[in-house]
């Protein structure tokens, strides 16, 4: 036993952190709200070189994965820096095309993931997550669960690449833009296969959600730390206040117990761990999220001001891939207490 | 990066758990805040160390098994899903026990530490005085030199487990004009039964004696029984303090199997939805801390020391141990049915934990200070 990050891991945090510092994210992130896509495409580009879709794809499939410790470990630094894109859309779809019986889907589409050509997204009869900055967009039709056996509906269950989609609709969260997909396109794999194949993806979409509202959390944190001790009112800095500390102090313990979740669940990759983890890293970048615009004041509730990046994003992660409640219900199982002891 | 245990872990806790289940009573001991269930647990402790299991992580020469901190963790799990009672020696085995490991001296451990280890001597803490709670630094009780060693006099409260315990441990001003208040203070060792002392002992919320007030009239104390320099008492009871917020006061198997007997009351009342959040919570506050405490376990086998981050420990259990108690006892109201004694008793307990080893006002105040870097200021 010996649950910390390795060296290795640690070193990888830090190089996709030097990274993403050098790119400027927040003023990516405002061009891709507007639809302009050049700064996300060239930061995608360093994503892939640095290897973070490859995590997701195995090696039979020019991938270097699956490693979910490591895609956890990344989709922290990326949450920190509010990266957009169908980041989380992207492994889910590489993790769903690897599941299927037959390999012929994926060794037609996983390889430009992996090169970075092709972005993906996923949807699961709501929104498709960026389907304009997605070349491989996936509808997933029938149960999604395996946990809910239906035979019926399984053998109903389809798997397409969907059409060019229409115009978005807009989302709390800007950066997120949300499209519905059109009907039809090329039936690539149907059955109980994609239900059990969804079924996988689901967990490392929750996983890779879960770490990057992690790190959304983290940076409200750093970011409203910052502020408080700059910002004086009645000549100190109001983070001297016990009434600001202790704010603080109660975002700095929610996150901390929501990071050994985050990492615990990519070891063990369990559906009751995962969901811990979603519900938990949600909830805590969440409620961040409240205390860093109440310590900013009227500033943080701007759109000028870099905070709201980041303040949208924790409202979109905690519904996104399933809701605490979903996830809360994923915990208590059919019956199954968790084997946690 | 991993949460494997080796098989040499895996061997000791099956061994853990092939004794807790041919000995855990079937029957729960009555409450320890007792005097029938302190003399009841004091047994339970004798049981316990007859075959070493009393204090695991302690060196064999005084009754333990070498076991370290990551058999410690795993002892616990095992010793809490048995069912196994409440420690009645906890005062003592988690915060003068580590104390004396670092502090004492070798006669000072071989007298003091086998008879903690058999429940033979139980201590209780001695560390809050009126008007000085989490402010320990205030302590107006002395220590006034004497012949061959001190003489101690003034008043303690709160003194948890002293109504029915057999010594105390605690700070005393040794110096009454130090330079800075937390200077010229001086740990020692006394006994409750010393002429000179006087226990009354003081309900908590449900009536039981929990604790007591320390009234003490020149006690003498021997030269051997301060631990470390006399003066230095401080530095001595800081490195205790973290050892009590931190990784051995409130182990995470206490909560996995609080969680675990909760799951199995809600739905054995037919799990009613308006409480499904409450004990879905619950079940991922346990995970949440037994992952936390194995992260925090590894970075100090790596040799890290442990310091302030201590403090988000103590806030999580003691807020979680609440939660997890409170959904408990909403349950059974609902289920229209007197609260469960166990449970209600967890309860009471419980309510304590914000207060105790440091408010957790203080610990916030640490936490912002000391692992977010925000300015002092008034309290």
């Amino acid at each position: 036993m010996r649950f910390l990050p390795s060296t290795e891991q640690r070193a990888f945090a830090d190089s996709l952190t030097a990274l993403l510092t050098a790119a400027d994210t927040p003023s990516v992130v405002r061009d891709w709200s507007r639809g302009d896509q050049t700064g996300g495409r060239a930061l995608w580009s360093r994503l892939t070189e640095a290897g973070v879709f490859a995590l997701a794809v195995p090696e039979g499939y020019e991938g270097m994965g699956p490693r979910p410790v490591e895609l956890a470990v990344a989709f922290v630094e990326l949450g920190r820096h509010a990266v957009p894109g169908p980041l989380v859309e992207t492994v889910t779809a590489a993790t769903l095309l690897a599941a299927l019986d037959d390999p012929g889907p994926a060794e037609r589409l996983l390889p430009a993931l992996v090169s970075g050509k092709s972005a993906a997204t996923v949807a699961r009869g709501g929104y498709a997550l960026d389907a304009d900055a997605a070349d491989v967009r996936l509808r997933v039709s029938g149960p999604e669960s395996a946990a809910a056996p239906n035979r019926a509906a399984e053998s109903a269950a389809e798997l397409r690449l969907a059409p060019a989609p229409g115009l978005p609709r807009p989302s709390l969260d800007p950066a997120r833009r949300l499209f519905p997909l059109p009907p039809g396109g090329e039936l690539l794999a149907a059955g109980p296969q994609v239900t059990a194949a969804m079924a996988d993806a689901l967990r490392i979409a929750r996983l890779t959600t879960a770490a990057q509202a992690l790190g959304v959390g983290l940076a409200l944190l750093d970011r409203t730390v910052a502020y408080v001790r700059q910002r004086t009112q009645f000549g100190v800095p109001i983070g001297s206040f016990q009434a600001v500390k202790h704010q603080l102090a109660d975002a700095k313990i929610a996150l901390e117990f929501a990071r050994p979740l985050v990492l615990g669940a990519a070891l063990t990759m369990t559906g009751q761990d995962i969901a811990a983890a979603k519900v938990t890293a949600c909830e805590a970048a969440y409620a961040t999220a409240r205390t860093a615009l109440q310590l900013h004041g009227a500033i943080g509730y701007t759109a000028e001001y870099d905070l709201s990046l980041w303040l949208t994003k924790a409202r979109a992660l905690r519904t996104a891939w399933g809701s605490p409640d979903e996830c809360r219900a994923a915990v208590l199982g059919n019956g199954d207490r968790p084997q946690w002891w | 990066m991993d949460l494997a245990f080796t098989q040499e872990e895996e061997a000791f806790r099956a061994e853990a758990r092939t004794w807790l289940n041919a000995h855990v009573p079937s029957t729960p001991l009555p409450s320890l805040e007792t005097e029938e269930g302190f003399a009841a647990h004091r047994a339970w402790e004798a049981e316990l160390a007859a075959d070493r299991w009393s204090v695991v992580d302690w060196p064999a020469v005084y009754g333990g098994r070498d076991a370290g901190l990551v058999r410690w963790l795993l002892f616990e799990e095992e010793y809490y899903a048995a069912g196994a009672p409440g420690r009645v020696g906890q005062n003592g085995v988690s915060l003068l026990a580590p104390t004396l490991f670092d502090h004492g001296t070798e006669d000072q451990r071989a007298r003091v530490l086998p008879p903690m280890a058999t429940g033979e001597v139980v201590w209780a803490q001695a560390w809050s005085e009126p008007e000085a709670g989490s402010d320990l630094a205030s302590l107006r009780s002395r220590a006034v030199r004497t012949a061959g060693g001190w003489l101690l006099s003034g008043q303690k409260t709160w003194s948890s487990r002293a109504a029915f315990a057999d010594r105390a441990f605690g700070l005393f001003r040794s110096d009454p004009q130090p330079a800075k208040p937390h200077q010229g203070l001086t740990y020692v060792m006394f006994d409750l039964r010393a002429p000179g002392v006087t226990v009354r002992p003081i309900r908590r919320l449900d009536g039981r004696p929990a604790f007591a007030e320390l009234f003490l009239d020149e006690v003498f104390v021997p030269d051997e029984d301060v631990i470390g320099e006399p003066g230095q008492g401080w530095r001595v009871a800081m490195s205790t303090a973290g050892n009590e917020r931190g990784l051995t006061l409130r182990s995470p198997g206490r909560f996995l199997a609080g969680a675990g007997r909760l799951c199995a009351l809600w739905r054995a009342q037919g799990s009613p939805d308006a409480v499904r959040h409450r004990v879905a919570d619950a079940l991922i506050g346990a995970r949440a801390y037994q992952l936390f405490t194995y992260a925090a376990a590894s970075r100090h086998l790596d040799g890290a020391v442990l310091g302030p981050e201590s403090s988000l420990n103590k806030v999580f259990w003691s807020e979680y141990d609440i939660a997890l108690t409170e959904t408990a006892l909403d349950i059974l109201d609902a289920a229209d049915e007197p609260a469960d004694t166990e449970w209600a008793e967890r309860y009471v307990f419980a309510l304590a934990g914000p207060i105790y080893a440091g408010t957790n006002e203080i610990q916030r105040d640490i936490i912002a200070e000391r692992l977010l870097g925000l300015p002092k200021g008034r309290r």
